[in-house]
């Protein structure tokens, strides 16, 4: 079954049940502090380096977060 | 060999007396048993900050301020100084009434700032909580990265010919102007300056020193959330107590964006670990300030240990009764702020010369306990 999410502003359609970091997989992300780009890296929830700003909240991991109805994502590049 | 200065510590008060005494054309030695600005320096918020608890501390501070604010340019960008101004939050008119004592006190120290309404605040900082009566902005303020630039006034001092000794671990000094050194050297020089914080008290018996602990905590990044550096007014009350466990909302905006949260204070803890029942006391206060802080995330929190004196000024002279051995530590919570002030000062003591500020309210010999304690043979006793 598809589900669609807004990713920076554009409606996409996605399989449901997937994580949000499978969503994001291959696509440019957060940049660190010092311009550097930031992928999903542990996968688990431990490294931080996945973060994303979901429905308005900053620093959500996207590997923890299955992908819902609606959800809001800015990837923050 | 014997140098004009030995001084033990390359925290950021070692580190500006080490610069102060170069700078004066003095041969300077540096001792350092661990990694220099790795104690009580790192631990720090590095507000710079003029408090006016009491005439001394203005002094002090206002002068540590004035020498900062001389040199950002200088420091380097690391050093993350950052001229966010503080605003000193009154809760009732109370307060008020204190922010505006406190205006009268400053302008008569030439130093600037503005009263806010309870409006005018909540149009510079929406994220505080709404019904604070007002505040007092010192515009003029700043903060920075303690250690960052602890290590520059060190590097400062050492091109101009001062030289750091590392793994140089003190285990005795005399008033003969001899250090020992646990590898067994001994190191000779016309004045030792013992500025090693906390660790001071191992060397100096009857030092009127206790280690004050401290929690801080900061969050991810999340820019322009507070733009100044936030205080509340009951912050000095907390400073200035004797006993107890206290707390006081006190939020800095670095310039990573992040929220370093304080403050609380505590004496008889000992223990390096995070009291976790006071760091929830520092947080809910924080969070009746700033109620976005409980959609944030932390992520690191800590602690660290003022060297605090029963009369929180620090201890900046020769060490009673002696001659060749003197004291530069004792800051409590406002060592970054006046580490520069306190160079100066004890390195016009050093050299004869009038310093700038008034030091009798530093000089160690105040304590009654201490010249009680017959300095002179406290100090023999240390003698290797």
């Amino acid at each position: 079954m598809l589900i669609r999410i807004e990713l920076d502003g554009t409606v996409r359609q996605v399989p449901s049940g997937i994580s949000l970091a499978a969503v994001l997989a291959g696509l440019p992300g957060r940049r660190s502090a010092s311009g550097e780009p930031r992928a999903a890296l542990c996968g688990m929830g431990v490294c931080f380096e996945c973060r994303v700003t979901v429905d308005g909240q900053p620093h959500q991991r996207a590997c923890q977060l299955p992908v819902r109805e609606g959800m809001v994502v800015q990837r923050d590049v | 060999m014997t140098v004009d200065v030995l001084i033990i510590g390359a925290g950021i008060i070692g580190s500006a007396v080490a610069e102060a005494c170069a700078r004066r054309g003095l041969c300077v030695q540096v001792l350092e048993a661990g990694i220099p600005a790795a104690g009580t320096t790192a631990a720090g918020m590095g507000h710079l900050v003029v408090l006016d608890d009491n005439p001394a501390e203005l002094a002090l501070s206002r002068d540590g301020l004035a020498r900062w604010q001389a040199r950002q340019h200088a420091l380097p960008s690391q050093a993350e100084y950052r001229a966010c101004g503080t605003l000193w939050l009154a809760r009732d008119d109370e307060e008020m009434a204190e922010a505006e004592r406190k205006q009268i006190l400053l302008r008569q120290h030439g130093l600037d700032s503005q009263l806010l309404t309870a409006d005018e605040l909540r149009r510079c900082e929406p994220a505080l909580v709404n019904g604070l009566a007002g505040a007092l902005r010192r515009p003029d303020e700043a903060v920075l990265y303690p250690p960052v630039a602890s290590r520059w006034l060190l590097s400062q001092a050492e091109a101009l010919g001062a030289v750091l000794l590392r793994n140089a671990e003190v285990n005795c000094v005399n008033d003969e102007g001899e250090v020992s050194l646990s590898d067994g050297r001994t190191l000779r020089a016309a004045n030792i300056i013992v500025a090693a914080g906390n660790q001071s008290t191992r060397l100096v018996p009857g030092l009127p020193l206790k280690p004050r602990k401290g929690q801080l905590l900061i969050t991810e990044r999340y820019p322009a959330t507070v733009h100044h550096q936030l205080v509340e007014l009951g912050y000095i009350r907390s400073a200035h107590t004797n006993d107890g466990d206290s707390v006081a909302f006190n939020v800095q905006p670095r310039a990573t964006g992040q929220l370093l949260i304080g403050s609380s204070r505590q004496y008889n803890d000992l223990d390096s670990g995070l009291n976790w029942p006071l760091l929830q006391r520092m947080l809910a206060r924080a969070c009746e300030y700033l109620p976005g802080l409980l959609a944030l995330q932390a992520l690191r929190s800590w602690t660290g240990f003022r060297p605090a004196t029963p009369d929180k000024l620090p201890l900046l002279g020769r060490v009673p009764g002696c001659q060749r051995l003197w004291l530069a530590t004792g800051h409590e919570g406002l060592g970054i702020t006046t580490a520069l002030a306190s160079g100066e000062l004890l390195a016009d003591l050093l050299c004869n010369t009038r310093p700038s500020l008034d030091p009798h309210p530093y000089d160690p010999a105040r304590f009654d306990t201490w010249t009680a304690a017959t300095p002179i043979q406290a100090v023999e006793a240390a003698t290797c």
